[in-house]
């Protein structure tokens, strides 16, 4: 058995700064594979900032905005292939995109309407999780259940900084190791829990050290380098698949966003630093580095962003276009077989409001 | 037929129930090399391997949480909680997720997982071995509850629990998993859901009960004797419960006694009595009176006698519900 040691400090990273810092490359990704990544944090990044315009018309509720948190996404869910399963926190919201999901369904779960509410089975994708971190059990769960059933099945549970300090990434971590689940955990570190700076969150060095209880590897990752996150994350599945057993990855980033609509960061972080974090976001870092390559061309990036931008369009009007929810699903599948008084109460409910 | 005390019958349901489907996995602490601490899954890691019997960390989230993943890989789980109040820690799966996840998918997804546990005081315990928290389940959308009180139907009970395609919490009168051997059908045996029984008839009264209390409500029927007909109604099943049974009795008897074990405020009893308010209120001829546990910590088991409702405590109701 491998030895589980204290993660590298130094943050992996690929892609240079186009000045001293030089570009890297990742094996096996052709010029396809780098537009496809293009193509995706453009589409993730377009939906997060038409999201937050539509929440300002009112057209959709409020929304936990993922701006500059794509890179992980994005990289993370390229290293899996189609039977594995996503399961996301609310930050992750929109990571079926990546899996075709329309983006009208999306937009109708922060809309409130039910046809924002998939079948995780037809996307491999996990209802979104509200409650912080019990996501990761199930994960574990569903990866440890598809090896007893001698399924070759990847789970990748996403969650951010703050979650680590709950009881359910500690269980589930624990439960991960000890039944050797091809599970990848996934942490976002955006060093922020609403108000609530890294510092305030944990005494651990780095978050990647408490891998080291679980007797699980770790690995720290830039998380604005969408290229280092995909190939830490091919790693991580990797061993997975070889019945090597799960890998906690610390993807480090800065929120450079409000937590969602309803949150105020003025109050408590510091404007200047977000405003180098935010020159420094990681699609534009994605997209110099494509451009210094020769992948890419101006020409090109206007035409997929004027693609995910006419995506987002027809997906609202869809979303929009909905028909009115029938109260009957307030009652409809709380249960499989309801109690009789369910009938009861939607009967009376009908007759009250007079439907 | 053979008999059976009710762990024994518990421990036949899982046999059996893994036996007929190969998707049913039991998981919990210490359910497999040790057969649980009270025994109830012995043999089943020697029958079905450890990957289908499956000792568990120190970890009741964990076990619950790992248990939705495990639906969503195809099992059917059978999680053990080791005691009643050990179950807690769980409560943040089962509330946010084990209630609500077959909804957040509209269906299109089931989540058939069994919850089972040993519950209730009487056993001269340490504190937190003797909860009664079946409230917290019942109160929970999305989760059915069922508690027997006899061996048979702990295994009915169990076997429907498992065949559910909805989540199900069956809670296992601990002070009776050795009291007593009775007939239990061999093979498959399943008591449906939402069923009550009469577990003795009367005319005068209903004392309406479940799991341990049934047997406390018996005593008291027998001890009231000609003073009274008592009727007893063995709910079985909290939810869905049995509306239909409990009207039927009580417009017979008029007269109700509830008897739970647990805290008075917000227990199943003040549903029950809620119940009878809203659908029975013609029918009664009295007050419904509770019989309960008191709204205190469950105490230290040198007093747990004067806290359990007792014999003497639900005959007193019944004087008092038949001089109303």
């Amino acid at each position: 058995m491998s030895r589980v040691l204290p993660a590298e400090g130094d943050l992996r990273r690929v892609i240079g700064d186009g000045e001293s810092v030089p570009d890297g490359e990742v094996d096996g990704l052709g010029a396809d594979d780098l537009l496809s990544l293009y193509r995706n944090l453009v589409l993730l990044r377009t939906y997060d900032e038409r999201s937050v315009i539509y929440h300002r018309q009112g057209r959709i509720g409020t929304y936990a905005i993922f701006w500059n948190h794509e890179a992980m996404q994005a990289g993370s869910v390229f290293a899996l292939e189609d039977r594995d399963w996503i399961f996301p926190a609310y930050r992750e919201s929109a990571i079926g995109l990546l899996r075709g999901m329309p983006v009208a369904t999306v937009l109708s779960w922060w809309r409130g309407h039910p046809s924002g509410w998939w079948n995780p089975e037809e996307w491999g994708v996990a209802s979104i999780c509200v409650p912080i971190a019990t996501q990761i059990p199930h994960a574990v769960g569903f990866a440890w259940g598809s090896a007893l059933k001698g399924e070759d099945r990847v789970a990748l549970a996403l969650f951010g900084d703050g979650a680590t300090s709950e009881g359910s990434f500690h269980e589930g971590a624990t439960f991960a190791g000890v039944m050797k689940a091809p599970v990848v955990l996934f942490c976002n570190n955006n060093q922020w829990a609403i108000s609530t700076p890294l510092s305030e969150q944990t005494a651990a060095a780095t978050l990647a050290d408490k891998a080291i209880g679980y007797g699980m590897p770790s690995l720290r990752v830039d998380g604005g380098d969408v290229l280092a996150v995909y190939e830490a994350t091919r790693e991580a599945v990797e061993r997975a698949r070889a019945g090597g057993g799960p890998t906690f990855i610390e993807a480090v980033t800065y929120r450079a966003a409000p937590h969602a609509t309803a949150d105020d960061p003025s109050i408590y972080v510091d404007a200047e630093r977000v405003e180098e974090e935010r020159e420094n976001e990681c699609v534009g870092r994605y997209e110099r580095y494509l451009l210094r390559k020769g992948v890419l061309t101006d020409a090109l990036a206007l035409e997929i962003r004027g693609e995910a931008l006419e995506t987002l369009r027809a997906g609202i009007a869809q979303a929009e276009a909905e028909p009115p929810a029938n109260v009957s699903l307030v009652f409809d599948h709380a249960y499989a077989e309801p109690p009789p008084s369910q009938a009861h109460d939607l009967a009376e409910l009908r007759r009250i409001l007079g439907g | 037929m053979a008999e059976r005390l009710l762990v024994e019958a518990v421990n036949d349901a899982l046999h059996v129930e893994m036996e007929r489907d190969s998707s049913v996995l039991v998981l919990g602490e210490d359910v497999g090399k040790l057969g649980g601490v009270f025994r109830a899954t012995v043999g089943l890691q020697e029958r079905f391997g450890a990957d289908r019997c499956v000792d568990t960390p120190l970890a009741e989230a964990g076990i619950l949480g790992t248990a939705v993943g495990l639906c969503m890989a195809g099992w059917r789980p059978v999680v053990e909680m080791q005691y009643d109040a050990f179950s807690y820690p769980a409560l943040d799966q089962l509330i946010n997720h084990v209630g609500r996840y077959r909804w957040r998918t509209r269906g299109m997804m089931s989540f058939p997982l069994t919850i089972r546990m040993p519950y209730g005081g009487g056993v001269r315990a340490p504190e937190l071995h003797d909860d009664s928290p079946e409230t917290y389940y019942v109160h929970t959308p999305g989760v059915k509850v069922a508690i027997p009180s006899t061996p048979a139907d702990a295994k009915g009970l169990l076997a429907a629990a498992i065949r559910d395609e909805d989540p199900v919490v069956v809670l296992e009168p601990k002070l009776h998993y050795r009291s007593a051997k009775e007939d239990v059908p061999d093979g498959e045996h399943v008591v449906p859901l939402g069923r009550s029984r009469i577990a003795r008839e009367g005319t005068d009264v209903t004392i309406v009960a479940y799991g341990a209390m049934v047997h406390v409500a018996l005593a008291a029927a027998e001890s009231l004797g000609h003073e009274a007909s008592c009727e007893v109604l063995d709910l079985r099943s909290l939810k869905p419960l049995d509306e239909d049974g409990l009207l039927a009795s009580v417009a017979k008897t008029g007269r109700v006694v509830v008897v739970q074990e647990a805290p008075r405020v917000c227990g199943f009893a003040a549903e029950v009595a809620a119940v009878l308010a809203e659908r029975a209120i013609f029918d009664l001829r009295g007050p419904v009176v509770r019989v309960t546990g008191y709204d205190v910590p469950y105490p230290y088991w040198q007093l747990e006698d004067a806290y359990m409702p007792s014999e003497s405590r639900v005959v007193d109701a019944v004087r008092r519900v038949l001089a109303a």
